[in-house]
């Protein structure tokens, strides 16, 4: 291995680095504040990308028609509530709202001549389609079983995965997708070119990962968010609502999860079934962070960005091999460490 | 009808299906059967002992590759060479592979904790599958094919309806000891690993051992599952080995009721035929081809877990009246029961337990500070203070819970230090929680026999065989004569969890008997007792002090302690304020004022 070979993994490595840090963060995110681990994580980046590359070929996705479904079935249930608990105008102006939302995405996507417009409307659009489905994602699944066994709860979570999956073969068909990258320029670093599509990944992480900092550390929704993933039964007490900082976590990791299925789009060719494997290594970083430190987490996430493209040139078969088996270990390391008592869990 | 006639009247219609069904339908009854192999082992290890795993695919893949590799290659390494050609030897082989792979990931994996473990079995699951598929000589991701049938007696059984019978057999015989092992001491073991590890490992029950089995059982369910698979397949690729059938094995547990032996079968019928039928009809709706079936899987979990988490198993027997289902565990009183040996007790007066200079700092926090207290036999000591004393802190120290940041205790004259709380059971040391830690959905008699684990000797074997037979009946015998005991002998096959809060403390008192203790340490034995209970109670531990027991009292009912103990100490902020005769500690001026505030 040269200088140059080097670099290039390097390259690799720190790019997919930075896309499962960013899920990772997302992971541990929805996992302190709802204790759900978000195995579907990598469904919304392959719903991400997929759908990018539909527009982007000019098809109206069918992902339209997926969350006019999903908010019929959510305004549906609000109806239901509100039969129950008596008539309520802000809540129906909200359901109205909500309802005109999907509405207003169906007609867009239906009529817009989408192969043309800006890239930066096609990401909106992506993002427009797909944020709105985590919330109600959790709502539909989640919420009902919110105070069940964590265990149950991963097992719901593995369920809604298999789901995804294959309503993503159904939406995107089994042909994967690759979208243009974002600009074509290209940086020479000494001998090395530097893809600028890395460059965007680090940037929009860099920027994505501050944003998240400051709006965990100084707003006021952020603040709450932290206590309900401290203590829960605090923040309820402290009139905060459980159910919105479930919806609230679940749209940020829709946010993420897309973004990052626009951002490697144009690097990696993803099927409708690849979600796994990147959501995986998400966890990964995330368990090297003990699901519990965001910056560890990150920099493990890094970590198994940069181990995944160099075992990619030694061993390129044993690539997952390698990944996955790193875990063990440092499963190992959290769980003797970590005085956790199982009986009080039950 | 008793449940052994329709036992006897499924295993005549098993037999007789090939004669009458169609091909096609036995095929789907193969797959029923090898799905449901590896679904028990899960049952056993998710729904038994509370492990997830996710990564069961992975084991049937090792026995499948197993036999695959030896049977069809050509020329073996030399070593392997004796081993050709035979899928009996390729299964005995891959037993042993199995066994040993199962042994470095339990050991490996089954430390950890919450949800690390599924997440760890999710990744060994997938390296195992990505190993399938980049061995050398395993055919990569095209598989192995040509593999030879297995023969029995010299009868071929190159058909799916030969080898039927072959695999319900083993599945039906897999479901016998199962259903044996849990039904022994071992099993009780097993089953207190789901929400009863502390309990278990203070009644003298190697956990991490009942775990390592129970894992090392559903490997070899699926190890020999993969095997008859591969040969009646014939062929072998890594797809049906990957994460995704680890998860559809799961999901069947789920479905079929993941704590019941036959859930497992219920669950791979019903997901099999569903699969079948949704594979058919699914694309004729959705106008084109694909694994849509998982769709429907995913959300039909969602929902059983929503509404019915326990599955399918618990609604049937719903319907089957109770008093089929009070299984009496116990033999009738005619027969000779060998009873249990004893343990000697201590000589009157002896010193038992000594807490020398005993001190635990939490951080800044001195919960206990420079603790020294004596217990002998045939006494009844007090431990007495107010809310927050540091009581149970001492109990946990004296229990070898937790250990002193200073000074030591001593039982029995050996110190404690570095000892768990299994190795201080064995010791002689019983005791009782001060939160009750019981298992809700067994009966009062198993529960109490979880005492009396360390009594018998009879290993998973004889267990699984059910050749311990006659030690059983010794412990349940031991279980129900402390039961009369402490006056819960009417309960014996109830539900521990139906019992009144008092009637719990009691059945932890008699649990902690069946360990033939010389030393009883009860944390709270008469919170929540009526009167009556009360005074029974204290009749009991009279009558074991006379017997030379020495018993150790953590309790706030004043009139309880004061007309039953022999000696009390009283603590106070972490140290130890006053020790004496009841009488004493009574007209205490440092005792009043601290439990009644000082005349300023």
């Amino acid at each position: 291995m040269n200088f140059q070979i080097a670099v290039l993994l390097g390259q690799d490595g720190v790019t997919n680095g930075a896309i499962y840090a960013l899920l990772a963060l997302s992971i541990l995110l929805v996992f302190t504040v709802t204790r759900i681990l978000l195995i579907p994580q990598g469904e919304f980046v392959t719903y991400g990308a997929l759908t990018m590359a539909a527009i982007q070929s000019g098809h109206p996705t069918a992902l339209a028609w997926m969350l006019l479904a999903l908010m019929l079935i959510d305004c549906a249930l609000d109806l239901r509530t509100m039969l129950q608990n008596g008539f309520n105008m802000l809540k129906m102006r909200w359901i109205g709202l909500k309802l005109g939302y999907a509405l207003l995405l169906c007609v867009l996507i239906q009529t817009l001549p989408l192969a043309e417009i800006p890239m930066v409307a096609q990401a909106l659009l992506t993002l427009g389609l797909l944020v709105p489905m985590g919330p109600i994602i959790y709502r539909l699944f989640f919420q009902p079983i919110a105070s069940a066994p964590a265990l149950v709860l991963l097992i719901v979570s593995i369920a809604v995965h298999v789901a995804m999956v294959g309503i993503g073969l159904l939406l995107f068909g089994p042909e994967g997708g690759r979208t243009k990258p974002f600009s074509d320029a290209g940086f020479s670093l000494g001998p090395v070119l530097l893809k600028s599509q890395t460059l965007w990944v680090i940037l929009v992480s860099i920027t994505l990962i501050i944003l998240l900092f400051i709006a965990f550390e100084r707003t006021l929704y952020g603040k709450a968010l932290r206590a309900a993933a401290i203590n829960r039964m605090g923040a309820r007490l402290m009139g905060i609502s459980p159910v919105f900082a479930g919806k609230a976590t679940f749209a940020m990791a829709t946010f993420i999860g897309a973004l990052s299925g626009i951002l490697i789009a144009p690097i990696t060719t993803l099927y409708f079934d690849s979600g796994f494997i990147i959501s995986l290594k998400g966890f990964v970083g995330a368990i090297i962070g003990g699901l519990a430190s965001y910056p560890v987490a990150a920099v493990g996430a890094l970590a198994v960005g940069l181990i995944e493209a160099f075992s990619m040139f030694w061993a390129s078969n044993y690539k997952e091999i390698i990944v996955f088996t790193l875990i063990i270990p440092f499963l190992l390391w959290r769980s003797l460490t970590s005085r956790h008592v199982e009986e009080e869990e039950e | 009808m008793k449940p052994r006639h329709l036992l006897i009247g499924f295993i005549v219609l098993l037999a007789l299906a090939p004669l009458v069904l169609p091909t096609f339908q036995i095929t789907l009854l193969n797959y029923i059967g090898l799905y449901a192999l590896v679904v028990l082992g899960l049952v056993l290890l998710t729904g038994v002992g509370g492990m997830t795993s996710f990564g069961q695919a992975a084991f049937v893949g090792l026995g499948s590759y197993t036999s695959a590799y030896l049977t069809t290659t050509e020329q073996l390494p030399a070593w392997l060479a004796w081993s050709a050609g035979s899928p009996w030897i390729a299964l005995l082989i891959g037993i042993a592979l199995t066994a040993a792979v199962a042994l470095i990931l339990g050991a490996l994996t089954l430390r950890l904790s919450g949800h690390y473990l599924p997440l760890g079995t999710i990744a060994w699951g997938i390296s195992l599958y990505y190993l399938f598929g980049t061995l050398d000589g395993l055919g990569g991701h095209t598989g192995v094919s040509g593999l030879p049938p297995i023969s029995l007696f010299g009868l071929v059984l190159d058909q799916g309806e030969k080898i039927y019978y072959l695999i319900w057999a083993v599945l039906l015989g897999a479901i016998f000891i199962t259903q044996n092992l849990l039904n022994s001491r071992e099993g009780r073991a097993i089953r207190a690993l789901k929400g009863g590890q502390l309990m278990a490992e203070s009644m003298g029950v190697n956990t991490f051992r009942s775990k390592l089995i129970v894992f090392l059982i559903s490997a070899l369910f699926a190890a020999v599952s993969g095997w008859l698979y591969a040969h009646t397949q014939r062929f072998v690729n890594p797809t049906p080995f990957g994460l995704s059938m680890g998860i559809d094995y799961l999901f069947m547990a789920l479905i079929g009721g993941v704590a019941s032996v036959w859930g497992a079968l219920i669950g791979a019928g019903v997901l099999t035929m569903l699969k079948q039928w949704l594979q058919d009809l699914l694309p004729y709706l959705l106008g084109s081809d694909g694994q849509y079936e998982t769709i429907v899987f995913g959300l039909l979990i969602v929902l059983l877990m929503q509404r019915a988490p326990g599955g399918i198993w618990p609604f049937l027997m719903r319907l089957v009246p109770a008093r089929f289902k009070q299984r009496r565990l116990l033999r009738e009183q005619s027969q000779q029961v060998a009873a249990l040996a004893h343990r000697a007790l201590p000589e009157q007066g002896q010193v038992i337990l000594e807490a020398r200079n005993v001190t635990r700092r939490f951080g800044g926090l001195v919960a206990n500070n420079n603790m020294n207290l004596k217990i002998h036999a045939g006494e009844i000591l007090a431990l007495i203070g107010p809310n927050g004393a540091g009581k149970s802190t001492m109990f946990n120290q004296l229990s070898a819970v937790d250990t002193p940041t200073s000074g030591e205790v001593l039982f029995r004259g050996e110190s404690l230090t570095g000892k768990s709380s299994r190795e201080v059971a064995k010791m002689g040391m019983s005791r009782t929680f001060q939160h009750v830690k019981l298992l809700p959905t067994m009966s009062v008699l198993e529960n109490v026999a979880i005492g009396a684990h360390l009594r018998g000797d009879k290993g998973i074997v004889s267990s699984a065989l059910h050749l311990e037979r006659a030690e059983e009946q010794s412990l349940l015998q031991e279980a129900k004569r402390q039961l009369e005991r402490v006056g819960l002998g009417d309960y014996l096959y109830e539900e521990a969890g139906s019992l009144a809060l008092g009637q719990q403390r009691i059945l932890e008192i008699a649990r902690a008997l069946c360990a033939d203790p010389c030393l009883l340490l009860l944390d709270e034995p008469a919170a929540g007792l009526r009167y009556k209970e009360k005074q029974a109670l204290a009749e009991l531990l009279q009558k074991l002090r006379g017997e030379g027991m020495a018993v150790l009292l953590v309790e706030h009912d004043m009139d309880f302690v004061m007309g039953l103990v022999d000696r009390i100490v009283v603590m106070e902020f972490g140290e130890k304020i006053a020790e004496g005769l009841p009488e004493e500690i009574q007209k205490n001026p440092a005792v009043l004022e601290a439990y009644l505030g000082g005349v300023e």
